[in-house]
């Protein structure tokens, strides 16, 4: 196959991009230069979005032998994930902006002008398997449970699955860097990234701050009294404990955690922990990774975090809201994240949380 | 690298000595050295003791722009003035040169052609002149091929020291340092099959300028550094090639009409001008070029866009933005390239792999 390789810079690309062209694809790696003014270094952990990171991935390709170029999805980006980042954010939810990058950028803008090109499908370094089965090409969680990818990838459709190679779905990150070094790739080691790309200081609730404004607010509790004053409501998250200030302490004593947001009011609503439980959640906008889930209920997981754990559930759509009913309560969801549908280790679908209960 | 070249580096490298030694190695490479400076001296009709060997057209730029400067400054005079086309080893110093060194920067405006607007020069020196310090124009410009009027700018100048970059046009067109007129000129070997890194400045005879590079003061007290004598031999060796400028020319003709009729609503940007034989840059409106580039490159065609960021991203050519581009047209835009040895067989084979490239550059536009 003709492929497009996505190359970060990191370890993990340029291991897919080498097994892609072992594999005996015809590979052209890409950097994707998603900052409009990228730093010259790279601060702390941060594994893409530096001139620093282009160096390395062009290095990369140099030392695989394909050739690389760099293609500028800065504006995407910035309107697809950061401004998507902000407005949920300022919405009072709590969006996973890899998950949207996933879905606008890396499988949507590349993967269609790569096909364009006349390329037949993408390359990443993620961490997730697909398969062939009867009902086409299915995705399913890496081997690597620690390193899984699966959950930032649900967003994909069949068709973008239908063009997605993910050469790393089979080996642990221990053996990818053992493999890179073998393959004489200098990023062997390089730190992970982590956190958000776009966020180059790492200090989220300030760069949210810099840029919504840190207008001060009320925290109430259920009955509406107020009982402290916040610094600008979204840079709180749903159970969260820490970080309150809050002065006048409950009757019992017992410690309180964010239950709701209201960005309208500009209000942080606080409670006892036994109020975060919630049974069931619904998610609107769904994408099916397989075959569409039906109204009647089936068993299987769903996951509300990029590393959380799949927590057993009843699931169903209802023909807009994809509903799922946990077995056991859960403390602490934030709307806006995503809920995505396993059955065994395989991706069902995605929708973003809309409403708990 | 040219046969020639090619040769004389050989040969070169496996002679001892540094030509500033006064032994007999090193009088032996001085030789060898100053016959290269001669030939290239009669090359663009200067004087040899004008040659100042330098390791790039870039640092040529460098030492001039930034010399001429200081000298004009020190006579009190702040103001320098470029064309907006100008190559980034022009743009960058005189940005440098603006942000460091308090430098008055007068950037002036080229025609829809890529020429400089003469009529706005001579507005600027009628009312600035006492106070520039150094004009900078092309003699070519590296994208488009357009031929500066640089004689014109000269005449204008008057007492001015103008300064200009003739690497794309060494060989390629005439060019005599003593006729034009200019203070300084700058060269670059690899430009006309000499090696990479190896550039000369042609700086008049009684101008002293203060250097970039202190040191062992080789070059006249302007350049210091040990002379690379091999790569300087080749020079002039590659330097001594006929070019042959009207088969390359005959080509890049071929090459527009055939362009024309498989894609009438091309642009040949700079076409009503006087322009370098061997290059022609060509609008291909409703694709990004950096798509281009990547399937002309998989069909075994290198062709150039503008420039790219230091980290690598596609830009739009200041060039083509300074002859009334949009950011969009500007990033629609390739630069072919012909040179000596390029043959209708290659014109013919381009011609072939285009009109899919174009039709899967259409299709992969997402702007």
């Amino acid at each position: 196959m003709k492929l497009i390789a996505a190359m970060s810079g990191g370890v993990d690309s340029a291991v897919a991009a080498a097994r892609a062209v072992e594999a005996g694809h015809d590979v052209i790696g890409v950097h994707l230069a998603l900052a409009a003014n990228p730093q010259k270094y790279r601060s702390g952990a941060r594994g893409c979005c530096t001139i620093e990171d282009s160096h390395d991935a062009r290095r990369a390709a140099d030392v695989i032998g394909i050739p690389f170029y760099i293609w500028d999805m800065a504006e995407e980006f910035h309107d697809g994930v950061v401004e998507d980042f902000l407005a949920e954010y300022a919405a009072g939810r709590t969006p996973n902006p890899c998950l949207r990058c996933n879905e606008k950028i890396k499988f949507a803008a590349v993967l269609d002008r790569a096909r364009s090109m006349g390329f037949d499908g993408v390359v990443t370094g993620h961490y997730a398997r697909t398969q062939i089965s009867e009902s086409g090409k299915t995705l399913h969680r890496a081997v690597d449970h620690s390193k899984d990818q699966s959950y930032v990838l649900s967003v994909l459709t069949i068709e973008q699955i239908a063009g997605a190679i993910f050469p790393l779905g089979d080996t642990t990150k221990v053996d990818i860097r053992k493999e890179a070094e073998a393959r004489g790739l200098a990023v062997a080691q390089k730190p992970d990234s982590h956190d958000i790309c776009f966020v180059p200081s790492g200090d989220n609730a300030g760069w949210l701050r810099d840029r919504l404004g840190s207008e001060t607010g009320p925290i109430v509790d259920q009955d509406g009294k107020k009982i402290g004053e916040h610094k600008g409501a979204y840079t709180y998250t749903i159970g969260q404990r820490k970080g309150l200030g809050l002065t006048v302490p409950t009757a019992d004593g017992s410690p309180r955690f964010v239950l709701k947001i209201e960005p309208v009011t500009n209000t942080v609503v606080v409670g006892a922990r036994e109020e975060l439980a919630i049974t069931t959640m619904k998610g609107e906008r769904p994408v099916w990774c397989g075959p569409q889930v039906t109204d009647k209920e089936q068993e299987g997981f769903v996951q509300i975090r990029a590393h959380g754990a799949p927590l057993p559930c009843t699931y169903y759509f209802d023909g807009q809201l994809l509903v799922a009913k946990l077995a056991e309560p859960l403390l602490g969801l934030a709307t806006g994240q995503a809920m995505v549908i396993y059955d065994g280790d395989r991706v069902v679908g995605s929708a973003t949380i809309c409403q708990t209960q | 690298m040219s046969p020639a070249a090619f040769k004389a580096i050989s040969s070169q490298m496996q002679v001892l000595g540094n030509p500033s030694s006064l032994h007999t190695h090193g009088r032996s490479t001085r030789k060898s050295v100053e016959d290269a400076r001669e030939v290239i001296a009669k090359q663009v009709n200067c004087l040899p003791s004008e040659v100042i060997f330098t390791a790039s057209g870039t640092e040529a730029n460098n030492i001039a722009l930034k010399g001429l400067y200081w000298q004009g400054r020190a006579q009190g005079k702040n103001v320098v003035v470029i064309s907006a086309i100008e190559h980034h080893a022009i743009l960058d110093p005189a940005q440098w040169l603006k942000d460091h060194e308090g430098a008055e920067l007068i950037t002036v405006d080229v025609t829809a052609d890529g020429v400089i607007d003469l009529v706005a020069l001579k507005n600027v020196i009628e009312q600035r002149g006492s106070e520039i310090a150094v004009i900078s124009v092309m003699h070519a410009n590296n994208e488009t091929g357009t031929l500066q009027p640089v004689s014109e700018v000269v005449a204008m100048a008057g007492q001015i020291p103008v300064h200009t970059d003739a690497v794309q046009s060494f060989k390629k067109t005439p060019l005599s340092f003593s006729q034009l007129g200019v203070y300084a000129m700058t060269l670059s070997a690899h430009k006309v099959g000499g090696p990479l890194g190896i550039g000369a400045l042609i700086l008049k005879r009684a101008v002293e300028i203060p250097a970039l590079l202190h040191g062992g003061g080789q070059e006249r007290e302007i350049r210091s550094g040990t002379l690379n004598a091999p790569s300087i031999v080749a020079f002039a060796a590659a330097a001594q090639d006929e070019y042959p400028s009207t088969q390359v020319a005959q080509l890049r003709d071929q090459f527009i009409d055939r362009v024309k009729e498989l894609f009438p609503d091309v642009i040949i940007n700079g076409n009503n001008v006087d322009r370098l034989p061997g290059i022609v840059n060509v609008t291909f409106p409703g694709t990004q070029s950096d798509t281009l580039l990547l399937l002309l490159d998989k069909a075994n065609v290198s062709a150039s866009t503008g420039s790219a960021c230091s980290a690598g991203v596609h830009e739009a050519s200041h060039v083509l933005l300074a002859m009334g581009h949009t950011q969009q047209s500007a990033q629609s835009s390739l630069r072919f390239s012909f040179g000596s040895t390029s043959t209708l067989e290659d014109l013919n084979f381009i011609l072939s792999v285009l009109p899919d490239v174009i039709a899967r550059g259409r299709a992969a536009n997402i702007k």
